[in-house]
């Protein structure tokens, strides 16, 4: 760096290290936003401890939490699944057969349970995603809804297992939560779903943010550009299509299992629910597609929408119909996600002010050897972090 | 010594007959080219021998080992790199994330490592500067002109070391600065020990660079030899101009 910049003009320099702060301030305000964040996230519960509110703010972070372990497959890779209601619903099922079979008391320890569930609805990924990724773009798409009609077929007629119609319950949960805290029972109810909630949430982010800097993470990428390209400069499509939807249904999967407790109860159509395929991909896409914080602000928006609406509207299935209408509004005018578009509008905007060009779009190829003087600042780091 | 060989290979599509009996041989340290008509089998070929297409018969041998239908991702990774006629470069991801898609690492762990690595780093910017795109590295690929897409595609071929290039049509749509500019690369590259072998209408450009020329013809080889040899040759004038 310091050896380059002898050479050059001190505007030059002057540009090089206002270029560095503000990528260092950059990263800073994004570690300081995501720490904020975090404390909201935490004390939320603390200060609106209102069980209405709190029930909702379960039902965000769950669904949060889906949703960007459903970006980990089809947003990185682009393969579009409409089927992860299958994960969320075997994960169902393994938390309520779990408790059953091993008389798992009502309190903590059906959490434990937790990612048993998860590590079982992946067990299950294997041969779905290993048959769906034979094919591409409708055709997987088709299939992945099929593997969700045979699912949910199955938890309705093996009812040896599943009990059928009649569902399944789970024990209930402690009604000691709150003695310790010397508060109402009501208001702390929600509290141990709110957290395991936010853990998982944590750990898929963190997951597909360690993806996305990855050598995985990019092969994955260059699969959603260009997949017959990138097996041909020696990328392994098929294994590393298969491990990101394994995963992402271990996620689903998890999430299923603290929605079933959460619950109480749990039925093939609420287990295997159409409408939770639709949900997690419309929050991907109305978020962002691939982005990190894409999908949980589409969970964080309509979450909480679509329990208010059924809340005014009692259960006419309104909702269901402003759903259809806003996935198609989404698709059509934010094809790319509110993220993407946000910081699309913030370069334009930038750019604009600065006046300085943000693309260089016409360049004589010579040696390399113009004024490329940032171009020697060695290994630069970029941190990918798509926030 | 020969390097890459492709012995008697066949092909049909239904009922057409790309490929008949084709047999080429490209010797190390060479730049070789293939020319022939529109149709006669050239691209086929390429796809054959990097594993995009599968042969009905015959025999493909690189570096002594057979590699009759192995896949793209094995043909890359045991070092025979391509170009495509129509320029596949990955469009949402920038000029750097291009380059590293390309580069090679061994073992599981080593995925699970960040992208940008320093090494490959470094190497990558080397090879975007070899080409003279290092200015565009943050750019996403999508918004690079066709002749930057085919130096992108070049470079990020060129992160993998491979032994032989398959280049499909480099000069193919560009203009002619940047065909200078292309073929004084690949004949650096030739000088440091890289074989490569080129289709290409550009007659001008295959002749000026290739050390041996192959003439495909339907689906077959028709003739051989130095480019002045197959400059002469009648059964060339004859496929080119003739029926």
């Amino acid at each position: 760096m310091r050896k380059v910049s002898k050479g050059i003009a001190p505007s030059a320099l002057d540009r090089i290290v206002a270029y560095l702060e503000n990528r260092r301030a950059k990263s800073m305000v994004k570690i300081g936003g995501l720490l904020v964040l975090l404390i909201v996230a935490l004390g939320l519960p603390q200060v609106f401890s209102d069980p209405l509110t709190t029930d909702v703010a379960v039902l965000a972070l769950l669904y949060a939490a889906a949703a960007t372990g459903w970006n980990i497959f089809s947003g990185f890779t682009g393969y579009i699944a409409l089927g992860h209601a299958v994960y969320f619903g075997v994960g169902s099922y393994a938390i309520a057969l779990l408790a059953q079979d091993w008389n798992v008391p009502g309190g903590y320890e059906p959490f434990l349970l937790v990612p048993l569930a998860g590590l079982i609805a992946a067990a299950f990924a294997v041969p779905f995603g290993w048959i769906a990724l034979r094919t591409r773009r409708h055709t997987f798409v088709v299939i992945t809804i099929a593997t969700f009609f045979i699912m949910q077929l199955m938890a309705y007629n093996l009812r040896n297992i599943t009990n059928g119609s009649a569902g399944l319950s789970l024990p209930l949960p402690s009604y000691d939560w709150g003695k310790n805290f010397n508060l109402p029972l009501y208001s702390f109810f929600n509290l141990p779903f709110y957290y395991v909630a936010l853990a998982i949430l944590l750990l898929a982010l963190g997951t597909a943010w360690w993806i996305r800097n990855s050598k995985y993470g990019l092969s994955l990428l260059a699969i959603r550009d260009d997949e017959d390209r990138a097996l041909g400069l020696g990328v392994k499509t098929g294994p590393f299509k298969l491990i990101a939807f394994v995963l992402s249904a271990f996620f689903v999967g998890m999430v299923g299992a603290v929605h079933a407790y959460f619950q109480g109860s749990i039925f093939p159509p609420f287990a295997f629910d159409a409408l939770f395929d639709v949900s997690i991909a419309l929050m991907g896409f109305m978020g962002g597609l691939g982005t990190l914080s894409g999908p949980i602000l589409g969970a964080i928006i309509l979450v909480p929408a679509q329990q208010y609406s059924t809340l005014w509207l009692s259960d006419s299935g309104f909702y269901l119909i402003a759903y259809g209408a806003l996935f198609l509004a989404v698709i059509l005018l934010l094809p790319e996600g509110i993220v993407p578009t946000l910081r699309k509008l913030w370069l334009k905007w930038r750019a604009s002010r600065s006046n300085i060009q943000e693309i260089p779009t016409a360049v004589t190829p010579t040696n390399g050897n113009q004024e490329d003087i940032l171009v020697a600042e060695g290994p630069g780091r970029r941190d990918g972090v798509n926030l | 010594m020969n390097l890459l060989e492709a012995r008697n290979i066949s092909k049909s599509f239904g009922g057409i007959r790309a490929l008949d009996a084709c047999s080429i041989t490209v010797k190390q340290g060479t730049i070789t080219g293939l020319i022939g008509p529109n149709g006669s089998g050239k691209t086929t070929l390429f796809n054959i021998i990097t594993g995009y297409e599968r042969l009905d018969q015959g025999d493909i041998r690189f570096d002594g080992q057979s590699i009759t239908n192995a896949t793209p991702d094995k043909v890359f990774r045991l070092g025979i790199g391509r170009t495509f006629q129509l320029t596949r470069i990955f469009p949402r991801l920038t000029v750097l994330e291009n380059m590293h898609v390309a580069a090679q690492r061994k073992g599981t762990r080593a995925l699970l490592s960040r992208w940008s690595s320093s090494h490959e780093q470094r190497r990558a910017l080397d090879l975007l500067d070899f080409v003279g795109i290092t200015h565009l590295k943050d750019v996403p690929a999508a918004n690079l002109s066709y002749g930057q897409k085919k130096l992108l595609e070049f470079a990020y071929i060129l992160i993998a070391e491979p032994q032989v290039i398959l280049l499909d049509e480099p000069a193919g749509g560009i203009n002619p600065t940047m065909i200078n500019h292309l073929s004084e690369r690949i004949r650096m590259l030739n000088e440091r020990g890289v074989t490569f072998l080129v289709v290409e209408h550009n007659l001008e450009f295959v002749m000026g660079l290739c050390d041996t020329v192959m003439v495909l013809h339907r689906g077959a080889k028709i003739a051989e030899g130095t480019p002045e040899e197959v400059r002469k040759n009648p059964a060339v004038l004859e496929a080119y101009l003739g029926d």
